[in-house]
């Protein structure tokens, strides 16, 4: 865990740096595949950012695609903090999109005000219980959690769509024969509340951003944060000062879950307005890229997230203005995580090569 | 639910068992190689995903079957490459090191999926292969030795991985490394090398596992075709105790599951399919649970190696 304890020690103004040259480089490897794919890539960039935050429309779509990005990514921020590689994202989206759905449906009939909080406190509990599973099997058994999330991830898929397809089928889709894979739609009164009218944004990325403040208040200003950061530090000295290492690991990977739940009950009543397949996007996996670009800080998640989604939202714009599959950007994606954790190495060796030329200039004087 | 006793049902099963454990047992095989050395590569299914592309595309536009598999050995390989060099040399952190790598052939494959085939189509992949003799001992010729050659290369994988890890100077070397890289190194063994080896052995099983599905179990591609398959892969490697005949029995029973489940839906048991599918991952989160198999863990698993650090 050697790597999250450098992100956590970088000053700040190279943990800036390496994201963004490492940004720098996959945008000119794209620019090289998209001259392999017979686009030009001044073109199709201008057609990413235009598309992205040219308008109105394209950066209040940014936004809604950065909310469930900087939720799950809070949790990310949460466990990597406790040295917990959380890969769970998907299926504690899904969770809490299933349990979040379930609960509008069922007490349709209350009003507005106590029926979204309360919708989606049930998301953030059931992605809380997916979180805690593999929590307490870490805790109490030593399974390596990045398995156990993995087996988590692909039971939910299942059990969603199941669910789907059997007791949660929209009564419409039978109705009308084709049976889509998707749930009844969810009264009005659930719905979140719009920010611009004429947009998608809804009142769910005020509440992420919120959430952003609490998170850095609880690992910075509390001593159940204090105690998780340290067990992410430095297990065995956690272990020496009393800290109940297992304990605060189960936890992490708890709240992880929970805020990845809140992710996915978020995009129910915020965007679709219903569960439908693919509910999760990939934010799973890519609140991930937001968390680590922000430096696994809860407030440089904000900015983070929002380029992220400003980058998906471009992607579609792109395919559509010249025809370049948005696939391209998810490949980049990939390669900006492999080019921020390789480069943890460079930055580390400049920062001993600053010590020893530090120590070496007290010495002269 | 008397069908599911009759003997071509339970041969049917046991075939299925066999050919589904193929893309398996070559991406766990090649994993368990990676980790042994002490590398946790978690991109398994990216790299599946680019090699079942390669394979299908190639075959798709030249019909020949060995071109493709030998393209998704290339891109495995490349895909390796790129692996060892951002956590062995670069000594990024292992885990999210794979999680990019996924996220890259996953993206890179569903890219050159929409742009050169665009929509599903099928080759014809390898054909079953009825070894003479063998073939035709009722019932367990019918389960065994009625498949296509990468099915029986992938069972004939197991006991090679097992002589190159147990009777070779290799796999004490392998061993050494993912135990004790810095005694090994002190040793004249090249931690960097084997670690690079390992894991480019372990990508080109993954890309020969993609390509066992694109062209001999499933012949067509589509984005994300394997489904999360590859983590699976990475998880059954720690089930099988780091060890191929763990292995072996690891992924013979996920499979098993998995034919079982598969003709439950055929013959319309009353049992939700999609409740049956989670079955094997409830299984092996059980399983990994009650054994405690850590002992047995690779020491060095997840640690990058830098010379002088102890």
């Amino acid at each position: 865990m050697a790597f999250l304890a450098k992100v956590r020690n970088n000053p700040i103004f190279i943990s800036a740096l390496i994201p963004l040259g490492a940004m720098v480089v996959a945008l000119l490897i794209g620019a090289v595949m998209l001259l392999f794919l017979r686009a030009h890539p001044l073109q199709a960039y201008a057609a990413l950012i235009g598309g992205a935050l040219g308008d109105v429309s394209g950066l209040t779509q940014s936004a809604v695609k950065a909310t469930p990005l900087l939720l799950v990514g809070l949790g990310i921020v949460i466990a990597f903090r406790a040295s917990v590689i959380n890969i769970g994202g998907e299926g504690q989206i899904i969770a809490g999109a299933l349990l979040g759905t379930w609960f509008a449906l069922t007490f349709r009939t209350w009003p507005g005000w106590l029926l979204i909080p309360a919708t989606l406190l049930a998301g953030f509990f059931a992605g809380m219980v997916w979180g805690f599973i593999p929590g307490i099997l870490k805790a109490r058994l030593s399974v390596n959690e990045i398995l156990s999330t993995v087996m988590m991830n692909a039971i939910a898929l299942q059990l969603m769509n199941y669910l789907l397809r059997g007791p949660m089928i929209d009564p419409a889709g039978i109705k009308a024969g084709t049976y889509l894979a998707q749930s009844e739609r969810l009264p009005e009164q659930v719905w979140l509340p719009r920010l611009v009218p004429q947009t998608l944004l809804h009142s769910g990325a005020i509440l992420a951003i919120v959430l952003a403040v609490v998170v850095y208040i609880f690992l910075w200003r509390t001593t159940i944060g204090y105690r998780l950061r340290a067990v992410g530090l430095n297990p065995d000295a956690a272990r020496y000062a009393g800290i109940r290492v297992p304990f605060y690991q189960a936890l992490s990977l708890t709240l992880a879950g929970g805020f990845a739940g809140l992710a996915g009950v978020v995009e129910v009543i915020g965007v679709q307005h219903r569960l439908l397949q693919g509910i999760t996007s990939g934010y799973g996996f890519s609140g991930i890229v937001a968390a680590l670009f922000g430096g696994l800080h809860p407030i440089g998640a904000i900015p983070a997230a929002y380029l992220f989604g400003a980058l998906l939202v471009g992607a579609d714009k792109m395919q559509r203005a010249v025809q370049v599959p948005s696939a391209l950007v998810d490949t980049l994606l990939g390669l900006i995580v492999l080019f921020v954790v390789g480069s943890q190495l460079l930055s580390r060796r400049q920062a001993a090569r600053r010590a020893v030329e530090t120590t070496e200039s007290d010495k002269t004087a | 639910m008397t069908d599911i006793f009759r003997l071509p049902v339970v041969i049917g099963i046991l075939f299925s068992a066999i050919r589904l454990a193929t893309p398996y047992l070559y991406a766990t095989i090649g994993e368990m190689f990676a980790q042994r050395s002490g590398v946790l590569n978690l991109g398994v299914d990216g790299i599946m995903l680019v090699g079942a592309y390669a394979a299908f595309f190639v075959v798709l536009n030249t019909g020949n079957l060995w071109l493709g598999l030998l393209a998704a050995v290339v891109v495995g390989l490349l895909m390796g490459l790129l692996m060892a060099f951002i956590s062995v040399t670069l000594q990024a952190e292992q885990g999210i090191s794979g999680i990019g790598l996924y996220m890259f052939g996953l993206g890179l494959s569903s890219l050159l999926f929409k742009v050169t085939i665009g929509t599903v189509k099928t080759v014809s992949g390898f054909p079953p292969l009825k070894i003479p003799w063998l073939g035709d001992i009722p019932v367990i010729g019918q389960i065994l030795f009625q498949h296509s050659l990468p099915v029986y290369g992938a069972f004939l994988l197991v006991p090679l991985a097992w002589w190159v890890l147990e009777k070779t100077t290799w796999g004490l070397k392998i061993k050494a490394v993912g135990q004790n890289p810095a005694a090994a190194d002190s040793l004249g063994v090249s931690v960097i090398g084997v670690r690079y080896l390992c894991v480019c052995l372990g990508a080109v099983l993954a890309g020969i596992a993609g390509a066992s599905l694109s062209i001999a179990l499933t012949n067509l591609f589509q984005e994300n075709l394997t489904a999360g398959l590859g983590f699976i892969a990475v998880a059954l490697v720690y089930f099988g105790g780091w060890r191929p005949l763990g292995i072996l029995a690891g992924t013979l029973l996920f499979s098993s599951v998995n034919a079982l489940q598969l003709w439950m839906q055929v013959l319309g048991v009353k049992i939700p399919s999609d409740v049956a599918v989670m079955l094997p991952y409830i299984l092996t989160i059980a399983v990994l649970a009650v054994m405690v198999n850590r002992a047995r863990q690779p020491a060095a698993l997840n640690k990058p190696f830098e010379r002088g650090e102890g």
